[in-house]
């Protein structure tokens, strides 16, 4: 994201005296342009300009030789005697005694000297210190301590003056050298929003930072005169035969040529500063100006050595199988999708990746005297494609994916041009070649009415203030036809202008484009706080309420709930015992899993759930008590049939998509396992067992209104003959609950015994009844009977109940199991069931004889429903 | 021990004034030394029991002449009733001291520990979600939900997103294998907002909570899954305005304190105008106006005063077409906010603890936050 350093912004538009990079931040903040970070000046104190007066080479014990040297600071900061007991080298004069380690410096040279008090980069404050039997009173800084990197000839260690770093720059003894150094400098690095690519420039910043202050911009880009061209230079063809949605991936292309630059020359000191403040190398005099440019205006631009370039230039899309070398010296393998720039070297070749980076080939290079300069107006898609496809983001790819003003290519390479010419003795040729440039278009212009930015801001904005805020961001304000606005005489004066944006924000297409301009510049701030009126809704639905309520049975019950990542390894299938035909293997797939081992999406919660187990068991945990509610799905019929974009689909297609979506619902699964409670003075704490994953279940369903049977049944992950199948009134079977499967206790580490339940909640929910009839409650007399029935070990017990209430009818108030029993009174692979059972009539008090048919018809029913004889 | 009666003579009891008192004194003495209520049964028995003296009296009265009857009945009724109160007195006195010994001798030390089950937890997620649906619920608005699995069309074009826009990378967004699925885990709750749309029309108030996920790095602020709750109110005039006011409300009923809320410009597709919202801090001075500065160490906003909270903004034109809502007759906003940043700003949780699943997590909560 782009760096701005204020004394650069500060060319393009007014900064009040003394303003800070927070400030500045904190302005543009309020336009849009998020702060990403604020660098502060990276060296504070006495960093001064020192000259080398005398220097002795001492050999040190380590092998190492230091330099003991006088230095001149200045009349200022020089100590006017040596300290007796550590004289300096040489005649005693006024200055300071300095140890050096480097080497690339003489007597008489100037260097930079950090003082006392100095603070570098690190922070490092500077102090006199003993060091290699002498009093090293300040330090010979090198760029790297100063963080201005190595220095960029690769000879010196230390700074001198005049050379390296500090090429071009000279001074006297105590001047100040963080401002000759230009490292006082605060720069403001800002975010900038995909739609408002112009601000990926000082032009663009310092438009904005005008908006929020309303300080004076001055447009560089307006202070570039391009003089008429005397015919076209380089022939530039532009043929794109594949465009992406119909967008030519280049509308205009600009080519300029500038010969003679002395391959010695260099960019200024100022340049290269600016350069490396805003994140950039400097690199040469070439490459140093087109990326000046570029930051400076926001149009990325590339030079070619014209020693290499072979005209013409082609723009066009790649052929199947092309390749090129790309700057960074690595060989590309291009896309037929990808934009290349080409020329006739051998025929035909690639020479660069449109808007992204430049090919090897024609490089410029230390040697190059000419060069052809390219700005040109790139598609913002095409950029785009090819600089995620090659892994480029490039300085240029990042502007031309955001879009770049249309109008400036010329401009850009006029003034690069110049640069070149001024700092490299270049000689612009008066020829230009500007293809596609009568095609260059403005955004359209858009219809606005006064009042629309007051009806969709909720701020009464005046016309004037409505004019003047479009006008401010560049746009072509002009009276419109009345439209179905206010009528007039109301406060904005009604009617509607027609407002043609500036060349710069092609993002401006819609009114509500320019509502927000409007109240972006005239001040969020000033939007009032008012809670809206909702027509008033009908509260959560039931199915929400019930969510909550069978949650909070559980956690009243005293299991904890937790969540889990929904990805599951293909394996867990396996591991919980699912049969090779189960349907909970068919798991949607993830294209681009976050691991590579955990690619589907779990079928039930349990396949999560158990490795949470694990993992707190692990953590020390010694039971489990915890549980679930959350998302689960299985593979939908197939793709999903496109639909239109901004448009609504029809309820045809809507309803297509929705037979493929894949099948979705929320589960509630639960895990208990060990002691359901501490060892103490009671005693020890009871086992979970698998009646309390039945009970669990039971009192989840009763908590959302809803009433499981249960039936025993064979499903994994659970225990053969300890699992519970549980269905809803309607048959429908909505989960189990029991003891685990002993192979998944032992797969997950879990305390032996370690039970569970999974139900599908959304279906426990719909099967609870919209409304509860109401039972009459009797106040006649109660009748108590008890039954003991002798069956076979295979009858269920709720087989033997069902019988009972069949049998006895309605008289039948209450029937409780109190006791099984099995043993040699009853006999091998038999057992016996005792039920407590209650009568009552709603008519009146029961007879003995009433009573005794009743248990007549009970006995009757348990003996034909399931064999059971009556225990004597 | 009872005083044992003065007169053994179970026959003959004289009926004055000195026999009767000496009866008195003597039940009284006795019903005042007896130290239990067995004692007290004994004295009851030995001074107004069938054969004591003022039983005794009482029966030998009918034997009287009758001008001594009335005398005599008076003395006898009056001493017995004395007796007999006392008696009462007495016991009402004894039993209570009995029963507080009885009391006593049963206490227990209630400092043990009493958890034989230990309490369960909701996971606090759930909890702050509830806590926020009900205060939607309360100005009126509807919950709605959606599922995880979305089509790219719910997810991104309905919302108006870019065919090219970055965040349908797979390096954002989760994908559904094979390649041209067509689905993938949503990686905000909007689309749910263009399901409400499409199935209700407008006037819509609708706030959509749920489970989002984007191809993240997982760390301490940052998971691949999280939660959202976005707000939608389409309506014929709603405005900014309204959309400021309804964050106000927002962040008062979530962190408590005077809303302060702040939009800055910023941009998404869905929206337009678009602005990034920003809560005054709840935590440090900041929290009593502009006028206050800001902790500079505040855990909370980090010395700025301000926690970024989301973005929000005015629907934009193309997501009300897409879902069937004639931009020319209706506007509203919309806004999103992370509820796993709400808990973490509000209560200081920890982003992987609130993801792993660790049970010592949620208890710490219990079933409220």
């Amino acid at each position: 994201m782009p760096r701005i350093p204020l004394t650069w912004l500060a060319q393009h538009v007014t900064l009040p005296e003394g303003a800070s990079a927070l400030q500045v931040a904190t302005d543009l903040s309020r336009v849009g342009l998020e702060e990403e970070a604020i660098f502060g000046a990276q060296v504070t104190g006495p960093l001064v300009v020192g000259r080398v007066l005398d220097l002795v080479k001492e050999p040190q014990k380590n092998g190492k030789t230091i330099n003991w040297c006088r230095v001149d600071v200045g009349p200022e900061h020089n100590e006017a005697q040596d300290d007796p007991k550590d004289p300096q080298p040489g005649e005693e004069r006024p200055s300071r005694g300095i140890i050096c380690g480097a080497h690339n410096f003489v007597e008489g040279d100037l260097v930079v000297v950090s003082l006392p008090g100095t603070v570098l980069p690190g922070p490092f404050e500077i102090a006199a210190r003993k060091t290699y039997g002498h009093v090293s009173d300040g330090m010979i800084c090198s760029g790297d301590e100063l963080g201005l990197g190595p220095d960029p000839d690769g000879e010196d260690g230390i700074i001198v003056l005049g050379r390296g770093h500090a090429r071009g720059l000279t001074g006297e003894p105590g001047d100040d050298a963080i401002a000759l150094l230009g490292l006082g400098e605060e720069v403001v690095e800002i975010n900038v929003t995909p739609d408002r690519g112009y601000a990926f420039s000082m032009r663009g910043v310092a438009r904005e930072y005008a908006h929020a202050t309303g300080e004076a911009f001055t447009d560089p880009a307006l202070e570039v005169e391009v003089p008429a061209a005397d015919g076209p230079g380089v022939e530039v063809r532009l043929s794109d035969e594949a465009p992406i949605d119909g967008r030519p991936g280049c509308t205009r292309f600009v080519a300029q040529e500038v010969t003679g630059i002395d391959p010695t020359a260099h960019a200024p000191r100022w340049m290269q500063q600016r350069l490396v403040l805003a994140g950039m190398r400097p690199i040469s005099l070439i490459v140093d100006v087109t990326n000046y440019v570029m930051l400076d205006l926001g149009q990325p631009l590339h030079a070619y050595d014209a020693a290499e370039l072979v005209a013409p230039i082609t723009v066009r899309r790649a052929h199947a199988g092309e390749k090129l070398a790309t700057l960074d010296d690595k060989p590309r393998a291009l896309d037929p999708e990808d934009l290349v720039i080409a020329d006739a070297g051998a025929g035909d070749r690639a020479i660069g990746i449109a808007g992204v980076m430049g090919g090897a080939s024609t490089e410029v290079s230390a040697a190059t005297k000419d060069v052809v300069l390219e700005a040109a107006s790139f598609d913002p898609v095409t950029v785009a494609r090819s600089a995620r496809r090659h892994r480029l983001p490039s300085e240029a790819s990042k502007r031309f994916e955001r879009g770049v003003d249309p109008k400036l290519p010329a401009i850009a390479v006029t003034r690069a041009a110049q640069l070149l010419a001024e700092y490299g003795g270049g000689t612009v040729s008066a020829a230009r070649t500007d293809s596609g440039a009568d095609s260059v278009q403005g955004p359209a212009p858009i219809a606005l009415e006064v009042g629309a930015p007051t009806r969709l801001v909720g701020v009464e904005y005046t016309r004037e203030q409505v004019r003047e805020a479009l006008e401010k961001i560049g746009c072509t304000v002009e009276d419109g036809p009345a439209g179905d606005g206010p009528a007039e005489g109301t406060a904005d004066g009604g009617g509607s202008f027609l407002v043609t944006p500036p060349s710069w924000r092609p993002d401006l297409r819609i009114r509500e484009d320019l509502i927000e301009e409007i109240a972006r510049l005239l001040g969020y701030e000033q939007i009032p706080s008012v809670l809206p009126q909702a027509p008033g809704g009908a509260g959560l639905t039931r199915a929400q309420k019930s969510r909550r309520y069978a949650a909070r049975a559980l956690a009243e019950a005293g299991l904890a709930e937790v969540l889990s990542f929904p990805f599951v390894p293909q394996g867990v299938f396996d591991e919980l015992g699912y049969g090779p035909e189960d349907p909970r293997r068919d798991a949607v797939r993830l294209l681009n899993p976050l691991a590579d081992d955990e690619p589907l999406l779990r079928t039930e919660l349990l396949q999560t759930l158990l490795p949470v187990a694990r993992r707190n068991l692990g953590r020390g945990q010694e039971s489990l008590a915890l549980f679930e509610v959350d998302a689960v799905s299985r593979a939908g019929s197939g793709p999903i049939p496109p639909l239109p974009a901004a448009q609504r689909p029809t309820d045809a297609q809507l309803e297509a998509v929705q037979a493929a979506m894949p099948v979705q619902s929320r589960h509630l699964a639960a895990i208990l396992g060990g002691a359901s409670g501490p060892d103490s003075w009671w005693g020890s704490g009871r086992a979970w067992d698998w009646a309390d994953a039945i009970d669990l279940a039971h009192r989840a369903a009763a908590a959302v209104g809803a009433r499981l049977e249960v039936r025993g049944r064979e499903h994994a992950p659970f225990h053969p003959g300890r699992c519970a199948e549980l269905r809803t009134d309607d048959g429908t079977v909505v989960g189990y609950a029991g003891e685990l499967h002993p192979k998944v206790v032992k797969a997950f580490d879990l305390p032996a015994r370690t039970c569970a339940l999974e139900l599908d909640l959304e279906q426990v929910i719909s099967a609870a009844p919209a409304v509860v009839s109401a039972e009459p409650v009797s106040t006649y007399p109660l009748a108590k009977e008890d039954f003991a029935f002798v069956v076979e070990d295979s009858v269920s017990a709720s087989a033997v109940e069902a019988a009972i209430i069949a049998g006895i009818g309605d008289v039948l108030e209450s029937v409780h199991l109190f006791d099984v029993f099995t043993g040699d009174q009853v006999g091998e692979g038999r057992k016996s069931l005792a039920f407590a059972v209650r009568l009552r009539s709603q008519e009146g008090t029961l007879s003995a004889k009433e009573i005794g048919a009743a248990r007549e018809r009970c006995v009757q029913a348990v003996a034909n429903a399931v064999g059971g004889v009556l225990r004597a | 021990m009872s005083e044992t009666p003065p007169s053994p003579d179970p026959a003959a009891v004289t009926i004055d004034e000195p026999t009767i008192g000496a009866a008195v004194d003597a039940a009284l003495a006795a019903i005042a030394s007896a130290g239990s209520t067995a004692e007290l049964k004994q004295v009851r028995i030995d001074h107004v029991g069938d054969a004591s003296v003022l039983s005794r009296a009482n029966a030998s009265i009918r034997d009287l002449p009758k001008d001594q009857k009335a005398f005599a009945g008076k003395l006898v009724g009056q001493s017995k009733g004395r007796v007999q109160q006392a008696l009462a007195a007495r016991q009402a006195e004894l039993a209570e001291a009995e029963e507080e010994a009885a009391l006593a001798r049963e206490t227990v030390d209630v400092t043990v520990p009493v958890d034989r089950r230990p309490r369960g937890a909701r996971h606090p997620m759930r909890t702050l979600q509830d806590r926020i649906e009900d205060f939607f619920v309360g100005i009126g608005w509807e919950i709605a939900e959606g599922p995880e699995l979305e089509t790219g069309w719910f997810n991104f074009d309905a919302l108006n997103a870019d065919p090219n826009h970055p965040s349908r990378s797979l390096q954002d967004t989760l994908y559904v294998a094979p390649e041209d699925s067509g689905l993938l885990l949503r990686t905000q709750t909007s689309p749910v907002q263009i399901r409400a749309m499409l199935e209700r029309g407008a006037p819509l108030y609708i706030a959509c909570p749920g489970t989002v996920y984007r191809a993240d790095e997982f760390d301490a602020t940052h998971s691949p899954m999280f939660n959202q709750v976005e707000g939608l109110a389409i309506d014929t005039d709603l405005t900014m305005a309204n959309l400021v006011g309804t964050l106000d409300a927002f962040a008062a009923a979530i962190f408590g304190g005077r809303p302060i809320t702040r939009l800055r410009p910023n941009h998404f597709p869905f929206t337009e105008p678009s602005a990034e919202m920003d809560f005054r801090c709840f935590n440090c001075e900041a929290r009593l106006g502009l006028d206050h500065d800001a902790d500079p160490a505040c855990r909370v906003c980090g010395g700025t005063g301000w926690i970024e909270m989301g973005g929000c903004g005015m629907v934009h034109p193309n997501v009300l077409r897409s879902a069937g809502v004639d931009p020319e007759e209706y506007q509203g906003f919309a806004f999103g906010l992370g509820i796993e940043r709400i808990l973490m700003l509000r209560n200081g949780a920890d982003m992987r603890d609130i993801v792993e699943g660790d049970v010592r997590f949620s208890q710490h909560y219990g079933t409220e936050i």
